[in-house]
């Protein structure tokens, strides 16, 4: 027997041992976490960029921004990615100084699922008060004052939102917060929030799947969630009293507003942007790295957020997001550039 | 044929001291087997290291608090405890009764063949990884409770506070029916090997004495099996608590309670599973380990009780 | 006198009909579960599905093949903890406990106790150790750590089949092995062991297939890889979580390959567990 278990485990570690042997002449794996918000985009320009440099391997893990700055802190992974920019006090935990770098902008959308799927309009009063469970029907006369001419169920609206911490979710509460005292007291703005009513999903893709299921639901996503799986979407009513459908445009309008006023470090909310035809709930969407990289994985990182910021800009509006504005290219490649290695 | 075990033992005590290649190879053996034991020490110990936080700042209010709120960092489990709790009593309430059946049908009256046959298949459910049963859930489950049971139960038991509310699918009942299904191999298997147990003479003098086969597996199997019967019903019960891929995908995902069962749940597996790899805040973190020692203390506590309940009747039965 | 004959037989009836009640209703779920699972599943497999990787969100095509190698190396990398583990506690708990060795009674209850008990930990439990003790400190999500949590799961499997089949080995053999002047430890590996080792085998593939569809704890120690892994302490996929990835994605061409990784997972178990049968069918042994 004793023999049986060795031969068995000195197969076992031939067989493993093989794949050592093969990984000698590896890629260099590039491990990273993070929001779900930018994956689309992400695992294209991941599988892109194996055809421009091969011997690197990007494996992105769309666990939500949440885990991304937690596995990013915890330095479990070589790059994290969120939607929500850092806190300060999460910042401090870093040991290396942070750099917030914007890939792209993307739209969080009202997507929901209903008998011919109509084109919805929404306040973010009428937001606000679906997700505090205060409108609980489709026939409610606050959405169907929005709504004239489209038929809307009397049935019971079904909540979903997300259950994992969320980047997503962070820009669709800082929206909410900014436009409702009332959620901003009982709920509050964050990647996970207590949620007053509905249902959770993992990731954007687990609302989306909840939203495709349920019939009379609605939920929050990035853009591209609803386009790709071809639910429809709300216009939303922005600061200039226009109600916007989401699309690059929109989502360009809305940053315009506000890049002039851009912190240093990028760290910024383009929430109910006043501008016009600017869709009011867009955001960044970051890659956190640290501003000092360890050989030999750092400057591998470092060319592909060049290429990032250059060709991968040009897959941004075929996935319905937003490529970021000239200006701001030039200062986050300045950013880039400083990145030292040891 | 029968030998004495103290024989043998005498027999190995007096080889023992000639050969010091037997202690090198019983202390190499000793040492895994009492490692396990340490293993299961340091699981322990290791959660309760990452609960302290969280016990320190919250104290048993922990247990006792409703709010699972991560934006304010206030954290009780007892949204996720309820949730367990509920979504395992419903599972044990369908499948004690269904299981039990089974097993008593298989090995009292149906034929050797069938009752190999569906012993089986029966098995065969205990296969099945968790994450099918979820995959199954979402796309078969799911939209059946929604579109035709959930529906039903609110139009004719709606005036229970139970059954109220809108149609999900997803929730509380989804997972309960799921964790039904789940644990049913396990309650049959026990109960099945319980009955088993019982000497072919009781049933027979049972029988002779004029009893119905009804009467007979009344009076002859079941009554003398019942603490036998209850531990495999709570060991079904120790499996449902801590079941966690199934029940994530069709609970809902959302630390509230509610008293409907419609509504969207969170169980103590399931919050860890959701939360744990994407906890920003460390007292989160801590929250959501203490979670974890709770699940693990009243899983520990609820095995142990079951152990002893089953072994307890097979033991009796087996030394008479 | 004849209406309670005619009562007990009512009831006699009522209740056997109900006891077979309870059979069909047990069995339809496995009806409906395999059912779902081989129709969906069968007519979503293709090569494809073996041979290619991911593709990118939303894209369609594309298949498991680094998810089936890794869901191989974890299981792989399980067997070197839990096999040696579980066989070394159940040939102590065999031959050195049950042989009443001095002082080993209540030692030999104790574990086997832990045993039980480290059976019916929820296994999400074990994951979330395993991330404490090895991807916190060395900072990576490794196979090694998903293998790690995957072998503990394996122990009480391996421990408990091992232990009791070792106890079926009659008492004369290990007697006539030591009246022969061999030493114990020569005895125990090549007599009782060595005889045993069809039906210890069963233990171990049981044990195989009860963590190769375990999902909760990977999900933080092996984590998941969209390309192949050669290096051990590396993220690495596996089928169950690429399983329930897919499926709570909205993506159709995603559920329509959970449905085909669910069906090459039930194939893969249940042929373990028809395995065990065969094993032991020569012997004519009912064991396990």
């Amino acid at each position: 027997m004793k023999r049986l278990v060795i031969t068995l485990n000195l197969a076992l570690f031939v067989f493993l041992g093989s794949f050592r042997i093969l990984g000698a002449a590896d890629p260099v794996l590039i491990n990273g976490a993070g929001a779900t918000f930018p994956y689309p985009l992400y695992s294209k320009w991941f599988s892109e960029y194996r055809k421009v440099v091969p011997e690197a391997q990007f494996n992105y893990q769309s666990i939500g921004s949440g885990g991304g700055i937690r596995q990013f802190l915890e330095k479990t992974v070589d790059f994290g990615a969120s939607d929500a920019p850092m806190t300060e006090e999460q910042m401090k935990k870093s040991s290396i100084p942070v750099l917030h770098i914007p890939t792209t902008m993307g739209a969080v959308v009202l997507t929901y699922n209903l008998p011919g799927a109509p084109s919805l309009r929404l306040s973010g009063a009428v937001i606000s008060d679906i997700f505090l469970g205060k409108i609980a029907r489709w026939d409610d006369s606050r959405i169907t004052s929005l709504n004239q001419g489209v038929e809307l169920p009397g049935t019971a609206i079904l909540v979903a939102h997300r259950s994992d911490g969320s980047g997503t979710t962070a820009i669709f509460t800082d929206y909410l917060s900014k436009i409702s005292p009332e959620w901003k007291a009982k709920v509050g703005a964050g990647t996970a929030v207590n949620w007053p009513t509905g249902i959770g999903g993992k990731g954007n893709e687990g609302v989306t799947g909840i939203v495709k299921q349920s019939p009379g639901s609605i939920g929050y996503v990035e853009l591209i969630y609803a386009a790709n799986n071809r639910l429809p979407f709300a216009s939303v009513r922005n600061k200039r009293n226009e109600y916007v459908i989401p699309n690059s445009k929109s989502i360009m309008a809305a940053a315009a507003g506000t890049i002039k006023a851009i912190p240093d470090d990028f760290r910024a909310s383009i929430t109910d942007a006043d501008g016009k035809n600017a869709y009011p709930i867009s955001g960044f969407t970051y890659l956190l790295v640290r501003e000092t990289l360890l050989k030999p994985k750092g400057p591998y990182i470092q060319r592909f957020l060049k290429w990032a910021m250059t060709d991968g800009q040009n897959y941004a509006e075929a996935l319905h997001y937003a490529p970021l504005p000239k200006a701001l290219i030039q200062k986050i490649e300045a950013k880039i550039n400083g990145i030292r290695f040891e | 044929m029968e030998f004495d075990l103290s024989n043998k033992s005498e027999l190995a005590k007096a080889k023992r001291d000639f050969h010091p290649g037997d202690r090198i190879f019983g202390r190499a053996l000793m040492l895994p087997a009492y490692s396990l034991l340490i293993l299961l020490v340091a699981i322990a110990l290791f959660l309760l290291h990452g609960a302290w936080p969280s016990i320190q700042r919250f104290g048993l209010k922990f247990v006792f608090s409703s709010t699972w709120d991560p934006v304010r960092e206030v954290f009780g489990a007892l949204p996720v405890i309820y949730g367990t709790i509920v979504s395992s009593s419903i599972a044990v309430l369908i499948a004690a009764p269904v299981s039990i059946g089974a097993a008593l049908f298989l090995n009292e009256l149906a034929p050797r063949r069938v009752s190999e046959i569906v012993g089986h298949l029966i098995e065969m459910l205990a296969a099945i990884p968790s994450v099918v049963f979820g995959l199954w859930g979402i796309f078969v489950l799911a939209p059946w409770l929604r579109s035709v049971v959930e529906p039903a139960l609110g139009r004719f038991f709606g005036f229970l506070p139970l059954f109220q509310g809108p149609p999900y699918g997803v929730g509380m009942l989804a997972a309960g029916l799921i964790l039904a299904i789940m644990i049913m191999p396990t309650v049959a298997s026990i109960s099945r090997e319980v009955f088993h147990s019982i000497p072919r003479v009781q049933r027979e003098a049972a029988l002779a004495l004029g009893a119905t086969r009804w009467e007979m597996i009344r009076l002859a199997v079941l009554s003398g099996t019942k603490s036998g019967v209850f531990g495999a019903v709570i060991l079904g019960l120790g499996r449902a608590l801590g079941e966690t891929m199934a029940v994530t995908m069709v609970i809902g995902n959302r630390s509230h309670i509610s008293a409907s069962l419609f509504a969207p749940a969170q169980t103590m597996a399931s919050a860890i599973a959701n939360e744990y790899a994407e906890a920003t805040s460390d007292i989160h973190l801590s929250a959501l380990v203490g979670v974890g020692l709770t699940l693990f203390v009243v899983t520990f506590i609820i095995n142990a009780i079951a152990r002893i309940f089953v072994w307890r009747t097979t033991l009796r039965w087996s030394a008479k | 006198m004849i209406a309670e004959q005619r009562g007990r037989t009512i009831k006699n009836v009522l209740m056997c009909s109900a006891l077979a009640f309870a059979a069909l209703i047990a069995i339809i779920p496995l009806v409906s579960v395999f059912g779902y699972v081989f129709l969906r599943g069968f007519s979503s497999i293709s090569v494809e599905f073996f041979t290619s990787m991911p593709r990118p969100v939303g894209e369609t095509g594309g298949g498991m093949a680094n998810a089936l190698a890794g869901t191989g190396i974890l299981i792989g990398l399980a067997g070197l903890v839990g096999i040696p583990w579980g066989l070394a506690a159940g040939i102590y708990l065999s031959e050195y406990v049950a042989a009443g060795e001095k002082g080993a009674g209540l030692g030999g209850a104790a574990i086997r106790f832990g045993i039980d008990m480290l059976a019916s930990i929820p296994s999400i439990i074990v994951g979330l150790f395993v991330y404490v003790v090895v991807v916190m400190p060395f900072k990576h999500f490794s196979a090694w750590a998903g293998g790690l949590a995957l072998g503990i799961l394996m122990i009480p499997t391996v421990a408990r089949t091992t232990e009791e089949l070792l106890k079926m080995v009659p008492v004369h053999v290990r007697e006539a092995g030591l009246a022969l002047g061999l030493p114990r430890w020569k005895v125990i590996v090549y007599i009782v062991v060595k005889g045993s080792l069809r039906p210890i085998s069963t233990g171990i593939v049981l044990a195989i297939a009860r963590v190769s569809g375990e999902t909760a704890p990977l999900l933080f120690t092996a984590f998941g890889n969209q390309y192949w892994s050669h290096d051990l302490s590396a993220p690495i996929a596996s089928l169950p979580v690429q399983i329930y990835t897919y499926a709570v994605s909205p993506f159709d061409d995603w559920h329509r390959q959970a449905w085909a990784g669910a069906l090459v997972l039930i194939l893969f178990v249940s042929s373990l567990n028809l395995l065990t049968r065969v094993i032991l069918k020569p012997s004519g042994r009912a064991g396990a």
